[in-house]
């Protein structure tokens, strides 16, 4: 998470000195306390909010959530998976060099060897879905951490069930 | 056959004990004789032999074994544990009283509970006085330091109450084995007396784990059978998983996720260098030896798709030996490397299948109205170790033909079985409900005695080598 905030922010600083060589002579007061460097008071106030099209932000901010969730040892892609995959490929889409990968994962309830062929099973399943709405499959790639990587740290079927996932990471 | 049994251990012995361990023959006429008088020739055993893979032992339990410290013939520095030979002789003793503790099959008493024996008993034994002890078994050994700093230690097993000599041995080491040669003890005393394959000069590669559950960090570790000489192998920055020795100790096949994707590593322990098990754009998972260490199973997923493949160990052309719809994973040969027996959720939920070792004949043993997972062929052959994954996670044995279903144990989450090298003894993690802390455990095939290995953090994955040469 903290790299992406950096990311997002080194993006747009250098937007904004790319904005101050163009548009020299319109520039608002310096904000107090703002640091940046050799332009000096000569930059421009921050662009208006909001993430960088393209961008993890970006990502976050269009679709309908980055998870889907499945049932014990399954991989089906159930109605809301399909909604939420639907708003992953129109953000692709509008995004057309940019590429994905789908995480796998499992709840704490299987075997290791196993987790980890069923979570490569499911982000492949979501990874399927994504390619029959059109998405090209070298855009996409998988990986499975089987049950290494939990969310939700209780051994109840409320935390497996939050567990049981495959997360859609934007490729920056 | 007492004495039949004693010739056949030092004879089997022979060949295998020529680079660190001076061959037992030679190092017979080093150990001074012994007073006692020898098991009568013809005589039989039965009493005293355990036979069958499953037996009861409950007559075991109370088999006092008096292990006093070892002997020697002056006190001399050595590098080894203690800095000076009759130091160590205590150090070789309670290495040996440990060993015996720990498989719940004897009653042993250390060297912390008894006199010291003079360097003449040795061979001597003062029988008299350990019958008034209540020991029925004597194991009696002594140390020696060479100019070279190398130790030779010989070790005497003694019936208290025939005033026989049963065993010896002697073992040449450099000062830094010292713990091999009380290994090779115990074995000799555990061989000699319960009629099984010795297993305590052996080790265990795991996975060593710290951190909170949602940042797991997992090292691939290695350790004596008895948890002595741990080493970690990898840091810790990518996640490590499943390790597996091959049969000669020389390289570690486990999972990596090195460069964020889960991929084989053959780790060699002499270089510290490692390499991909094969060129795959899939992920590798689940690496298994073959018994002769020539092939390296693996399972590769394609689309979602798992399935088990034979490469060579020194590389080459994966052969594919399952093709299924589904998810194929693990794969564990039996001794004589004629089967495979393996996992496949083909039939709808996680079950146990066979197949001949070129992946033909594949056809399902497990009908138990659960899952089950992870098998592993015992070295003996007679037996299958899985687990049983039916509301908690139990270590559960069967025939090879799924017959003869038997629990080890029952806690909330046991995973994951791997045989000792002499198949009495399997060795499987457990994990806490709510924390996902996680130890290595021990039972014996009679699921009577159960044990946590101590590890100096969290464990997992625990697999067994073979019995040291």
């Amino acid at each position: 998470m903290r790299r992406r905030i950096l990311s997002i922010t080194v993006l747009a600083s250098s937007l904004a000195l790319a904005a101050c060589a163009s548009t020299p002579a319109a520039l608002p007061p310096q904000p107090s306390g703002a640091t940046t460097s050799t332009a000096g008071a000569q930059l421009p106030a921050p662009l208006p909010a909001g993430p960088v099209p393209g961008s993890q932000a970006d990502f976050l901010a269009s679709v309908l959530s980055d998870t889907i969730h499945f049932d014990t040892n399954l991989y089906t892609i159930d109605a809301e998976s399909q909604g939420i995959l639907q708003s992953q490929a129109q953000w692709l889409a509008r995004n057309p060099g940019k590429s994905v990968t789908l995480e796998g994962h499992c709840d704490e309830r299987g075997t290791r060897d196993y987790n980890i062929a069923l979570g490569e099973r499911r982000a492949n399943a979501a990874k399927n879905y994504l390619v029959s709405l059109g998405v090209s499959g070298s855009r996409v790639t998988t990986v499975s951490y089987g049950k290494e990587r939990p969310i939700a740290l209780g051994s109840d079927e409320a935390s497996w069930a939050k567990n049981r996932r495959a997360v859609t990471i934007t490729v920056q | 056959m007492k004495t039949c049994k004693l010739v056949l251990l030092l004879a089997a012995a022979l060949p295998a004990l020529a680079l660190s361990v001076v061959s037992v023959q030679a190092q017979q006429q080093l150990l001074p004789g012994s007073n006692a008088k020898p098991a009568e020739p013809g005589k039989p055993a039965e009493d005293t032999v355990l036979t069958g893979s499953v037996t009861d032992e409950s007559e075991w339990q109370d088999l006092g074994v008096a292990i006093p410290g070892f002997s020697t013939d002056r006190p001399v520095s050595t590098a080894a544990e203690g800095g000076s030979t009759d130091v160590l002789g205590k150090n070789l003793a309670r290495v040996v009283f440990n060993d015996l503790k720990n498989n719940g099959l004897f009653k042993p008493t250390g060297p912390d509970q008894l006199p010291g024996i003079a360097y003449a008993e040795v061979a001597a034994p003062a029988f008299q006085g350990w019958r008034a002890r209540n020991a029925e078994m004597l194991v009696q050994g002594f140390v020696k330091a060479a100019d070279d700093g190398r130790l030779t230690v010989g070790c005497y097993l003694y019936d208290v109450a025939l005033g026989q000599e049963l065993a010896r041995q002697g073992y040449v080491v450099r000062p830094d084995e010292w713990r091999r040669a009380a290994h090779k003890c115990a074995d000799m005393v555990y061989s000699r007396l319960s009629g099984e394959s010795p297993f305590f000069d052996s080790k265990i590669a795991y996975i060593a784990e710290t951190g909170p559950k949602d940042h797991r960090r997992k090292q691939l570790a290695i350790m004596d059978s008895d948890g002595a000489n741990h080493r970690f192998i990898t840091n810790g920055q990518a996640t490590a998983l499943t390790p597996r020795y091959s049969p000669d100790y020389s390289r570690i096949a486990y999972l990596s996720y090195l460069n964020g994707n889960p991929r084989i590593y053959v780790y060699d322990i002499g270089t510290g260098q490692q390499h991909l098990v094969t060129q795959a754009k899939g992920p590798t998972f689940a690496p298994r030896w073959s018994p002769d260490g020539k092939y390296i199973l693996y399972s590769m997923a394609i689309a979602g798709n798992t399935d088990i493949y034979r490469v060579p160990a020194s590389g080459g052309e994966s052969v594919r030996l399952t093709n299924t719809t589904g998810i194929n994973v693990g794969g564990s040969y039996s001794p004589d490397g004629s089967k495979i027996v393996f996992e496949s959720d083909r039939s709808g939920s996680q079950q146990v299948y066979v197949m001949n070792a070129d992946g033909t004949n594949q056809q399902r043993i497990s009908f138990f109205g659960a899952r089950a997972a992870t098998p592993e062929w015992s070295p003996r052959g007679d037996q299958i170790a899985f687990t049983y994954l039916g509301g908690n996670f139990r270590i559960a044995v069967m025939n090879p033909q799924g017959g003869g279903l038997r629990f080890l144990t029952d806690s909330w989450q046991d995973e994951a079985p791997s045989w000792s090298p002499n198949g009495r003894i399997i060795q499987f993690f457990r994990t806490e409900r709510g924390s996902g802390r996680t130890a290595i455990w021990q039972v014996d095939l009679t699921g009577r005695n159960e044990r946590k290995l101590k590890t100096p953090v969290d464990a997992s994955d625990p697999a067994w080598g073979p019995v040291l040469p």
